[in-house]
């Protein structure tokens, strides 16, 4: 709960900042800031704890997952400063909203009530909202800000509605309480039910799986790239956080109508981010059809709730931030340079910069699940839990898909090294090359050593 | 504790090589991999042939799922790794002459390619040896595709994806072995131990094989191979043809049978088919070819058809046959792609119908080509003959039509490759070559040392037969 306020008053102290004339300063402080947050966050391990009336609950999950989101905001703080070199006026509202954003995210990872679930996730999606069309003479990106906030808050009106038919059957936002409702009541009433559906609902979309996914890659493809780098990784992440928590403490590991929802969403999120991936050609929108695919795998963790599978959600999440944080980092400063965001701007970087494009080719092989990166055993984690709690046919199903999905991670690859390179000159600044060295690091040492992070929340 | 030094060996050499410059970096791979290979042959020496695992390592690793490091080796799996290792530095010296861009990188990936087939040959846990599995497949990918020929980026991907598609569904089968077994283990002994019903096996059966089928590569699952072999450099080529598809024919024996022996039974006569059909087919295409490589390609799939319907006659003879065709296909098969290699570097064409009188211009090269030549014809005296002989022999005991089928293969292979020998080293003198520069003497050294191996193991076939006869006794039981 302390981190929750650190982090808030972290938002804020970037913003006074900007009075104070420390323009400057505020990217390194912002960092040091969420360095100091992480290692006070470390402090609640094995202390579980409520909050404000039972509205919070501090646990190992919740610790954990809030240390990958601070994780995550560092690295991208770190490329900020060096993404907004031109943009320094508005430096501090950036910062400030993205720390804003993590805060967002922590509270959808360690409420206990729908109340404060509704309002992390409205932290996390206003913020969003006004990254995403932060670029403001750029129509792509006024294009996603608009459609990302119509299409959101069309997604939290349905949600509220759903919290609004649940306490009408329960009288109450207590996830605690709604379980024991549902435990009760050998049959529930139709508007619990209507309710729990259309709570999901709210959620998928949040996480982007099909059918609900069609903002996603209009609106990473739009956003400025950084954006997009943090939306596929902590606000993925953020969402199945609290899509397993709702499903794990509020509705005892599923109800028979959530699990049947969430197995046919698998199922089409699977084929139709794997599919559809094939097909693109601009790199932010196959990292958003990657992220649905991707999703698609973590939903399958979400459906095997009721053996424990937190630590294999975590491992998953990490992995998969790592990979997609080591590959923007080496596309940012690409996209830069060429002024493309294309596949075709990676063309012959295996000759301009073969640091770079072997780095890339890593965080590829790992979003694929080749070993001996941190995706492969995540991959086979997830699918050994799976199977466990008897999803036969939806494991085969995700098998088949990674195959697929190994052809269009090396279409990257194939441009890197197959294709001849232009006349542009790739500038790699320093900031881009430490975060590549770390992610490709990180994720080299939990594919090798994967107990580090598995054993966390057994 | 071996196994571990013949696992870092050329791990550590690979991470050094990265750092290396130019010549720097094939001499120092030539270090290392005669190291690797002395450290072998120490192995070789002090290994007692008793059917059991030796130079065992086990170590816990992940505490959930329960998966522990397990090293070992037995007469096969050390058969394996003595011909990995020792391919390795012929393989290597012989780029001497060959002017390889980036060259550190180059041999930085061979030798971590030696090492994840160290790993696949030296596993004992079924996790690790998927691990292993892949990790292989990542250095020859980029070797086939940085250093091939211009169609290689279509040629490698579907190299790439057809053998990840195998991979999976293994993966997806020891997922289903991992929490079927009673202590959710993917130990060899647990999985070799326990039986799953023969319901299961059924279809783990084809989970499994299906990887090694790709590999290996077994008729319908070989359509990747002819284009890779081609489009690779040469000594990707080598990797791949003598080492790698040896992962294959070595897992049907060390994983399969022993994990589904019911469902081996079961569809054994399916697959011995599908072998004798691949055999005759490889064959005949082969002697349509125009090209040397894919001539090579071509036999290849023949002789390791053979060696599969060896494995799946699932007799003393098949099996022994099998393993001794393996380590001998594998020093043949990379003398015939260095031999095209010298002929392409001189010449400039691999058309066989371009070709011609290079044994006048070339005396000793044309030698020691024939004698590579004998020994992939199975002549008597030469490694092929032996265990193609048993091969046959366990074929016969199995089916006999199937074995006169697959008898085709020496009368056919004859065809092809001495007609071949005939039209590209002696006949008439062809316009297309001016002149045949004598061979470098890496070149020599190499040829030689191959030569000299096809007829001392030819002439001595004991010790690999001992070596690896307990493992079998084992298997059979």
């Amino acid at each position: 709960m302390n981190t929750l306020i650190y982090t808030s008053v972290l938002g804020f102290a970037t913003m006074l900042m900007e009075v104070l004339n420390l323009r400057k300063f505020i990217v390194p402080l912002a960092v040091i800031g969420l360095a100091v947050i992480f290692g006070l966050n470390l402090q609640d391990w094995n202390q579980p704890s409520t909050h404000f009336n039972d509205m919070l609950g501090v646990s190992n999950f919740s610790v954990a997952f809030s240390g990958l989101a601070l994780f995550i905001t560092l690295i991208i703080l770190v490329m900020a400063g060096e993404y907004y070199t031109n943009d320094e006026n508005h430096i501090s509202d950036y910062v400030a909203i993205l720390i804003f954003i993590t805060a967002g995210a922590m509270m959808m990872m360690s409420f206990n009530n729908l109340v404060m679930m509704f309002l992390g996730i409205e932290t996390l999606s206003i913020a969003l909202y006004a990254l995403a069309g932060s670029k403001r003479f750029d129509t792509r990106s006024n294009e996603a800000g608009f459609k990302y906030f119509l299409m959101g808050s069309f997604a939290s009106a349905i949600l509220l509605f759903g919290i609004a038919l649940v306490y009408g059957s329960v009288h109450s936002f207590h996830l605690s309480l709604i379980a024991s409702f549902i435990s009760e009541n050998s049959t529930l009433p139709p508007m619990f039910i209507t309710g729990v559906i259309l709570i999901g609902f709210a959620m998928l979309f949040k996480v982007s799986a099909a059918p609900f996914h069609f903002w996603a890659p209009d609106v990473y493809e739009g956003a400025p790239a950084l954006i997009t780098a943090f939306m596929s990784t902590l606000v993925k992440i953020a969402g199945f956080a609290a899509l397993y928590r709702l499903v794990t403490i509020g509705f005892n590991n599923g109800t028979p109508q959530t699990d049947q929802m969430l197995y046919v969403v698998a199922i089409l999120t699977l084929l139709t981010g794997n599919l559809s991936a094939l097909a693109q050609d601009n790199f932010k929108r196959l990292m958003a059809y990657s992220g649905i695919s991707h999703a698609g795998y973590m939903l399958l963790i979400v459906l095997s709730a009721k053996s424990n599978v937190s630590s294999t959600l975590f491992y998953y999440s990490a992995a998969y931030a790592v990979a997609g944080l080591a590959a923007f980092s080496v596309a940012l400063p690409v996209f830069k340079s060429t002024g493309s965001e294309l596949l075709s701007a990676f063309n012959g970087l295996g000759k301009k910069n073969p640091v770079m494009a072997a780095g890339l080719t890593m965080a590829m092989i790992g979003m694929a699940g080749i070993p001996p990166f941190a995706g492969f055993f995540g991959k086979f984690y997830l699918f050994t839990k799976a199977f466990e709690s008897g999803l036969f046919y939806i494991v085969l199903l995700a098998v088949i898909n990674s195959m697929i999905g190994v052809y269009y991670y090396f279409k990257v690859i194939m441009a890197m090294y197959g294709k001849q390179p232009d006349e542009t000159q790739i500038e790699n600044p320093l900031s881009y090359q430490l975060v590549m060295w770390v992610c490709t690091a990180l994720s080299l040492l939990w594919g090798i050593v994967p107990s580090l992070l598995t054993d966390l929340l057994l | 504790m071996l196994s571990l030094e013949l696992l870092f060996i050329p791990l550590f050499a690979s991470l050094l090589i990265l750092f290396a410059k130019g010549k720097a970096a094939r001499a120092l791979a030539l270090v290392f991999t005669l190291i690797q290979l002395l450290v072998t042959g120490y192995a070789y020496t002090i290994y007692k042939a008793n059917g059991g695992a030796a130079f065992e390592f086990t170590q816990a690793w992940v505490k959930s799922p329960v998966i522990n490091i397990h090293f070992g080796v037995d007469g096969i799996s050390l058969l394996m790794v003595m011909l990995t290792n020792l391919l390795l530095p012929l393989i290597v010296l012989s780029g001497f002459n060959r002017e390889a861009k980036r060259p550190h990188i180059f041999y930085a990936l061979m030798l971590f390619m030696q090492f994840a087939l160290n790993g696949v040959f030296l596993s004992m846990d079924a996790f690790v040896y998927y691990i292993f599995w892949e990790l292989a497949l990542i250095p020859i990918y980029f070797i086939a595709f940085n250093w091939g020929d211009e169609n290689r980026a279509k040629v490698t991907i579907k190299f790439f994806i057809y053998t990840l598609v195998g991979s999976l569904l293994m993966l997806f089968g020891f997922v289903f072995l991992y929490l079927s077994s009673p202590q959710h283990s993917l130990d060899w002994n647990t999985l070799t131990q326990f039986k799953t019903c023969s319901c299961n096996q059924t279809w783990l059966f084809w989970l499994l094989f299906a990887a090694f089928a790709i590999k290996i590569p077994i008729f319908p699952f070989h359509t990747w191979q002819p284009d890779t072999y081609k489009s690779a450099p040469t000594q990707g080529t080598m990797l791949l043809s003598g080492i790698m598809l040896k992962m294959g024919t070595y897992s049907l024996i060390k994983w399969l049978l022993p994990i589904v022996p019911d469902g081996f039974k079961e569809w054994q006569a399916v697959v011995i088919t599908l072998s004798v059909i691949g055999i005759v087919y490889a064959s005949i295409i082969a002697i349509m070819q125009t090209d040397l490589k894919r001539l090579f390609a071509y036999s290849s799939i023949a002789h390791v058809g053979l060696i599969a319907a060896g494995v799946f006659s699932f007799t003393q003879q098949g099996l022994q046959g099998s393993l001794a065709q393996m380590f001998a296909h594998g020093i043949n098969v990379v003398g015939l792609f260095f031999c095209a290699d010298i002929i392409l570097s001189r010449t400039g064409t691999l058309q066989i119908s371009n070709l011609g009188g290079i044994r006048n211009q070339n005396r000793l090269f044309s030698s020691l080509f024939l004698i590579v030549v004998l020994g992939s014809v199975a002549l008597p005296l030469t490694n092929g003959f032996i265990g193609e002989f048993l091969l046959l022999y366990g074929v016969f005991e199995y089916n006999t039509w199937l074995s006169v089928f697959a008898g085709l293969t020496i009368i056919l292979g004859a065809v092809y490759m001495l007609r071949m020998f005939q039209n590209v080293m002696s006949g008439p003198d062809s316009e297309h070559i001016s002149s045949f520069p004598p061979l470098h003497w890496n070149e020599k050294l190499v040829l030689i040392l191959i030569g000299g191996l096809i007829i001392l193991t030819g002439v001595f076939p004991a010790p690999i037969l001992e070596l690896t006869q307990p493992a079998i006794d084992n298997l059979l039981k």
